[in-house]
């Protein structure tokens, strides 16, 4: 399976990163080198084989439904690019 | 007179417990040769006050008799332990800035058992690389070079390239690593230290920036397997704030160490007799085979018949889990934002991340994204699940003939900056003897060998059964012992 320029273009959209041609280009090549060599694990007979869902057996706790954090807000917002009246604030969303 | 930057943790804990110095002044020492070793750009940010802070508080503490366990230690924290009020960023132009206002469980189980930070180490960009060549805060130099007068730089592994580095030049005597694929065991290796993956689970994953969920693992890096004991007892340990945090009391593993391997079996896997292997690491196996039968070890041939997928699913399985997790940095909540004159959100985004990372994590972030998106999910993802699940299962057939497994930690010795940095593939196949034990969960630790004809270091692999650390740490110790290794780095820094 070959990843083309448009594929690579859609990929980068759907990871939400901007790529310029020039970087769209050089991906390209890169991209279907490993995903060349990865394919060889299409070799492997799995059939049979259930797909790993946890390394170390481990069973999913329950805790009780009770308040244990909150009341952090500026701490949150500590690190905002853009907090305004104590909300993350971003570009217009709605026209 | 000692030289206090000499010493290793348990020599420095034990010094200041029996009032041999003080611990103010081993954090002197220790800053001093921190702020000395610039040209190895080990460090992302210094904090001498940090490490002062903690050794006066150990002073007191041994006026008044309440010693804790790592009271009079300083270490380095790897850049991807969230640590409150101090910049944390992954190596990452994304986080540069970043300033936590919370603490990991592991670097705050430190600093609770009396440890004091040093500083924050460099690390490959979100934890991605095997040779720190991907942080954007500049390459980690090894302390290392080759014997022959080349003053070529050399990496010092990766992804805990600045732990190693650190570590190797005695500018620490200990740091924490974390672990996705190698980047504990193969760092190491590549400077002559020594450095344990826990089992998955060991260590709380809460606060630790998040490359793959599945594998990252926290581990101690060292000058010896007696230093990764103590600082692996307090770093490990039960946490509800990790759904995967093992809730099991955490052993006592300095105690229980041990060098005789009296009754127990340990594996050779015929598979990691990779092509095109060197003479010296082939050479290295042998002896490390011999030092185990002359510490009572019974040595027995297994196979690991899915040793070769390992690679290939790791390198579908990490990328995937990347992808989602680094869907967060959306310049929003935290870190870089990149707005574009008139841009939307979309655009925010777009930008935002194509501005914050560098080139080896947009490379995986995209490989993730691909093998996830409809169509392609089962043919990779999914696949990818059912190769590892054979592969945790070649371990567990092993485990019915032996206890332990020695392997080489790492293909090569460590290689110059620049050698392989063009080819991802071959930047890759590094961790071919380090991933397949990532991708089962098992514990894992690197100890040196032996140096090679260049004179750089080469580490001998211990891999044992989930929980069992302890046999993994007492097979190392063996090593040491036999190894009797000695050599540094020559100071040119």
């Amino acid at each position: 399976m070959s990843v083309d320029h448009i594929t690579v273009r859609k990929i980068a959209s759907l990871a939400r990163i901007a790529m310029t041609d020039a970087e769209v280009e050089a991906m390209a090549p890169e991209l279907n080198n490993i995903l060349g060599w990865i394919e060889q694990l299409g070799e492997v007979d799995t059939a049979a084989v259930e797909p790993m869902t946890a390394v170390i057996p481990n069973t999913l706790r329950l805790r009780d439904d009770a308040v244990t954090d909150g009341n952090v807000r500026d701490a949150v917002l500590k690190n905002a690019p853009q907090a305004e009246h104590g909300f993350f604030a971003v570009p217009k969303v709605i026209e | 007179m000692t030289i206090l930057t000499d010493l290793g943790i348990a020599a420095l804990r034990d010094g200041v417990a029996k009032g041999e110095f003080s611990a103010r002044d081993v954090a002197l020492a220790f800053n001093d040769a921190v702020a000395g070793a610039k040209a190895l750009n080990a460090f992302i940010v210094e904090t001498p006050d940090h490490a002062l802070a903690a050794a006066d508080a150990a002073d007191k503490d041994r006026a008044s008799g309440t010693l804790k366990p790592l009271s009079g230690v300083p270490i380095g924290m790897k850049d991807l332990f969230a640590t409150q009020g101090v910049q944390t960023t992954a190596a990452s132009h994304m986080l540069e800035g970043f300033t936590p206002q919370y603490e990991s469980t592991v670097s705050g189980n430190l600093w609770r058992a009396g440890a004091g930070m040093l500083g924050k180490l460099n690390l490959d960009q979100f934890a991605m690389g095997s040779s720190n060549e991907t942080s954007f805060f500049g390459n980690v130099i090894s302390p290392w070079r080759r014997n022959n007068g080349d003053t070529t730089a050399l990496a010092p592994g990766g992804s805990s390239g600045g732990s190693s580095s650190a570590i190797a030049a005695r500018i620490v005597p200990g740091a924490t690593g974390t672990d996705t694929g190698g980047s504990i065991r193969q760092p190491a290796a590549f400077t002559g230290i020594s450095g344990i993956k826990p089992t998955y689970g060991r260590c709380s994953r809460w606060g630790v920036v998040a490359f793959a969920s599945s594998l990252d693992q926290a581990g101690p890096m060292a000058r010896d397997v007696r230093d990764c004991a103590i600082l692996l007892e307090n770093m490990a340990g039960f946490d509800a704030k990790d759904a995967t945090s093992l809730n099991l009391p955490v052993p006592n593993w300095e105690a229980g160490l041990s060098a005789s391997l009296k009754g127990k079996k340990v594996g050779i896997p015929k598979e990691y007799r990779v092509d095109g292997m060197p003479a010296e690491i082939e050479a290295l196996w042998e002896q490390g085979i011999n030092w185990l039968k002359d510490a009572g070890a019974e040595i027995v041939d297994v196979s690991l018949p899915h040793t070769k997928y390992a690679l290939p699913a790791y390198y579908i399985i990490a990328p995937a889990e990347a992808s989602s997790n680094l869907a967060r940095y959306d310049g929003v909540r935290y870190g870089l934002r990149d707005l574009p004159d008139g841009a939307n959100l979309q655009d925010m985004y777009a930008a935002t991340r194509a501005a914050g990372f560098g080139a080896e994590v947009k490379r995986r972030i995209l490989i993730g994204t691909y093998v996830l998106s409809a169509g392609f999910y089962d043919a990779y993802y999914t696949q990818a699940q059912k190769v590892r699940t054979l592969i945790a299962r070649d371990f567990d057939r092993a485990w019915e003939s032996c206890d332990l497994l020695l392997t080489p930690t790492a293909p090569s010795a460590a290689f110059g900056l620049g050698e392989k940095s063009a080819d991802p593939l071959a930047m890759y196949l590094n961790d071919v003897f380090t991933v397949p034990t990532s991708l089962a969960g098992l514990p894992a630790m690197s100890v040196p060998g032996g140096l090679d004809a260049q004179g750089l270091p080469l580490g001998l692999q211990i891999i044992g059964k989930a929980l069992d650390e302890q046999s993994v740490l007492n097979a190392g110790l063996a090593i040491e012992e036999r190894a009797g290794f000695a050599a540094r780095p020559g100071k040119w820094w």
